[in-house]
C-alpha cells in the first residue's frame, strides 16, 4: 500500500470519529490551561469559544459547536469531505487551525440553504443522484457552489478537474458532474 | 499533536521575532504543517499565524515580477502578469493539488513543503534519515516507486514534492528572506539543498528567517515556457515526472533553453546537461531527445523506479516539442 498513488496524497482512510475522539475534545473543552479564546463567526452567527490552539477548524466545528455538516474523511487534505467556504473561498477544514479564522465568514452545508428551501445546487444533488451514502455529500456541495462562483462549469471535462478535490467512495461522479451541470445553468 | 501557543503577528518584523524563538514555526495555509503536527514529524512548540503579515501582493517590477510569499496558490495561477508573461508558473499551480488546497496555501508554503516520502511520515513504523537524523532510510531497499533518481544520496532517496519550485527554479527565480540579521536574496536554484549525509537539512533558511517574496525576471524564456505534469491519475496527484521547460527561439534555431524536471529530483532539477544541449541546435525531436539523454546521465534507479527514468525522457521531448510547436 505503501508504494500507492493513494498514500502519497494521503490515505483515504474514514474514521468515522470514534469515540476516544469525542472523548478527548470534551476533556479539551473542560479545563485546558492553554485555551486561547477564538470567536468564529458560523453561518451567520458568532460564537465565543475556549479553544486548545491545536483545535483545527473541522474539530471545532462539530466537537465544539455540533456543526457536523462538514465531515472528517481523511483528515489529511485528501478527500474533501471537510470542505467549508471562507469568506466565500472553498477551503479544507481539517487542515486549518480553528485559531486562525476569527473575523472570517465561515459557512458549512447547512448555512446553504435559505428560508427553509434548498440552494439550487441542494435540489440538483437530489434529482441527479449525487450521492449514495452521503458521507462525501456536504463537501462536494460546497465545492460545487464555490466552482459555479469561479466559473469553472463549462464542460464535463472543465466540472470534472475542478471537483477532483472531492472524493466519493461511492463513486457517484455521474450524478455530481450532472448536478453541477443543471445547478450551474440554473444559476446563470 | 504536541502543544503550542500561537499568536497571530500583523509586521514582517514582529514575525521575524516571533519565529526565532526556540521551538517556533511559521503558518501560512497550513495545509503542510497542520498535516505534519498531526503525524507528529513537526512538532512546533510556537506556532506564529503570517496570514495578517501584508505580503499578498503580485506587482510588475523593474525587470520582473515579484510575488508576495502570502499570495495564495489559486491566486497567483490565474493572475494576468502570470498567465500572460510566466505561463509555466501559472500550468505549474494549476495541476498542483486541488481547488480547496489551492485556495489556502501560499507560494511561501509552498516551496517549504516537505517529502511526500512515505517513510518520513509514518512515526510508527520505520527508521528515516530525514525525520530522524541517522536513523537509517526505509526506501532505499523499501518501496521506492516513486522516490528520485537524480541527487539521491545512500542516506535519502526522497523527491521534492512542489511543482511550483519547479517552473521557479526554470525561470531562475530569486528568493528575498528576511531574518533577524535583515534582509538577503538567494537564488531559487541555490534555496533547496541535495540531502547528500544530511537529509534533515532541506533548504537555506535559518531559523527565525522568513520567505517575503518571490522574484522571477521577464524574458523570453519565461514568456515561452510551460509545465508538463504526468501522474498516475488525471488530477490531485503529485508528479511521478514533470518539465518545466523555457525556450528562446529564432526561427527553429533554439537561442537558449531553460529546463527542470519535478519529481525525480531530491530538490527541484535545474537540468543545466539538457539546457547545454539545446543551446544553438534547431528544434528537433532529435535534439530533445539527446538533451533528455544528456540530463540523465546521471540518473541512478532503485528496484521500483527504474522506469522513471524513460518516463522523464520522453516527458521532456514532449513538453519541448508542444512549446516548440509548428517549429520542431
Ligand atoms: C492532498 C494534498 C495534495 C497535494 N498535492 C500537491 C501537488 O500536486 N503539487 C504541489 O506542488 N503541492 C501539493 N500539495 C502540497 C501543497 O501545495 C502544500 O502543502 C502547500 O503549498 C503549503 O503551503 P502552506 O501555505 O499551506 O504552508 P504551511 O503548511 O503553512 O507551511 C509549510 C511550511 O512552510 C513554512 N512557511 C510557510 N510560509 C513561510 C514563509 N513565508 N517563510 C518561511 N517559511 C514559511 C512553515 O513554517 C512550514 O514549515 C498537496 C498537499 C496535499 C495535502
Ligand atoms: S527517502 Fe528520505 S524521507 Fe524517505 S525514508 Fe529515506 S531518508 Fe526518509
Ligand atoms: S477530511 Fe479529507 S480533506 Fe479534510
Ligand atoms: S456518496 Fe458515499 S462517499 Fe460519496
Amino acid at each position: 500500500m505503501i508504494g500507492s498513488a493513494a498514500a502519497t496524497a494521503g490515505l483515504l482512510v474514514a474514521p468515522l470519529l470514534g469515540e476516544e475522539a469525542r472523548k478527548n475534545a470534551a476533556a479539551t473543552q473542560q479545563a485546558d490551561p492553554n485555551a486561547i479564546p477564538v470567536a468564529l463567526d458560523v453561518n451567520g452567527k458568532v460564537h465565543q469559544l475556549e479553544l486548545d490552539p491545536r483545535t483545527t477548524l473541522l474539530d471545532a466545528l462539530r466537537e465544539h459547536l455540533d456543526i457536523t455538516g462538514p465531515k472528517k474523511g481523511c483528515d489529511q487534505g485528501a478527500c474533501g469531505a471537510c470542505t467549508v467556504l471562507i469568506d466565500g473561498r472553498r477551503v479544507l477544514s481539517c487542515l486549518n487551525l480553528a485559531a486562525m479564522n476569527s473575523g472570517k465568514k465561515i459557512v458549512t452545508v447547512e448555512g446553504l440553504a435559505g428560508d427553509g428551501r434548498l440552494q439550487a445546487i441542494q435540489a440538483a444533488f437530489i434529482r441527479n443522484d449525487g450521492f449514495q451514502c452521503g458521507y462525501c455529500t456536504s463537501g462536494q456541495i460546497c465545492s460545487a457552489v464555490a466552482l459555479i462562483r469561479e466559473g469553472r462549469a463549462h464542460s464535463d471535462a472543465e466540472i470534472r478537474e475542478w471537483m477532483s478535490g472531492n472524493v466519493c467512495r461511492c463513486g457517484c461522479y455521474l450524478g455530481i458532474v450532472e448536478a453541477v451541470k443543471e445547478a450551474s445553468n440554473a444559476t446563470v | 499533536m504536541q502543544p503550542f501557543d500561537f499568536v497571530r503577528e500583523h509586521e514582517v518584523s514582529t514575525a521575524v521575532k516571533a519565529g526565532s524563538r526556540d521551538g517556533a514555526k511559521f503558518i501560512a495555509g497550513g495545509t503542510n504543517l497542520v498535516d505534519l503536527m498531526k503525524c507528529d514529524v513537526e512538532h512546533p512548540t510556537h506556532v506564529v499565524d503570517i496570514n495578517a503579515v501584508p505580503l499578498s501582493k503580485v506587482e510588475q517590477v523593474p525587470g520582473g515580477v515579484r510575488i508576495g510569499a502570502l499570495v495564495r496558490m489559486s491566486d497567483l495561477a490565474v493572475h494576468p502578469l502570470i498567465v500572460k508573461n510566466f505561463p509555466a508558473i501559472s500550468q505549474s499551480l494549476l495541476v498542483s493539488a486541488s481547488p480547496q488546497i489551492r485556495n489556502m496555501a501560499s507560494i511561501g508554503g509552498n516551496l517549504m513543503q516537505r517529502t511526500r516520502c512515505p517513510y518520513f511520515r509514518e512515526l510508527t513504523w520505520t527508521p528515516c534519515n530525514k525525520r530522524n537524523p541517522g536513523s537509517g532510510c526505509s526506501a532505499i531497499e523499501g518501496e521506492n516507486r516513486l522516490h528520485a533518481i537524480l541527487g539521491t544520496s545512500d542516506a535519502c532517496i526522497a523527491t521534492h514534492p512542489s511543482d511550483l519550485a519547479v517552473a521557479v527554479a526554470a525561470l531562475d527565480g530569486v528568493l528575498t528572506l528576511r531574518g533577524p540579521k535583515g534582509e538577503r536574496q538567494v537564488n531559487a536554484t541555490d534555496f533547496h539543498l541535495l540531502p547528500g549525509n544530511t537529509p534533515h537539512i532541506e533548504h537555506d533558511l535559518k531559523h527565525g528567517e522568513m520567505i517575503t517574496s518571490l522574484f522571477i525576471p521577464d524574458g523570453p524564456h519565461a514568456k515561452r515556457s510551460s509545465y508538463l505534469k504526468i501522474r498516475d491519475r488525471a488530477s490531485f496527484e503529485f508528479a511521478l515526472t514533470a518539465a518545466a521547460v523555457g525556450l528562446d527561439l529564432d526561427g527553429s534555431l533554439i537561442r537558449s533553453a531553460r529546463v527542470a524536471f519535478g519529481g525525480v529530483g531530491t530538490k527541484p532539477w535545474r537540468a543545466k546537461f539538457a539546457e547545454a544541449a539545446l543551446g544553438g541546435q534547431r528544434a528537433t525531436p532529435d535534439v530533445f531527445r539527446a538533451a533528455a539523454e544528456a540530463e540523465m546521465k546521471s540518473a541512478v534507479a532503485h528496484r521500483q523506479n527504474a522506469y522513471k527514468i524513460e518516463l522523464m525522457k520522453r516527458t521532456l521531448v514532449r513538453a519541448l516539442s508542444d512549446l516548440a510547436g509548428g517549429v520542431a
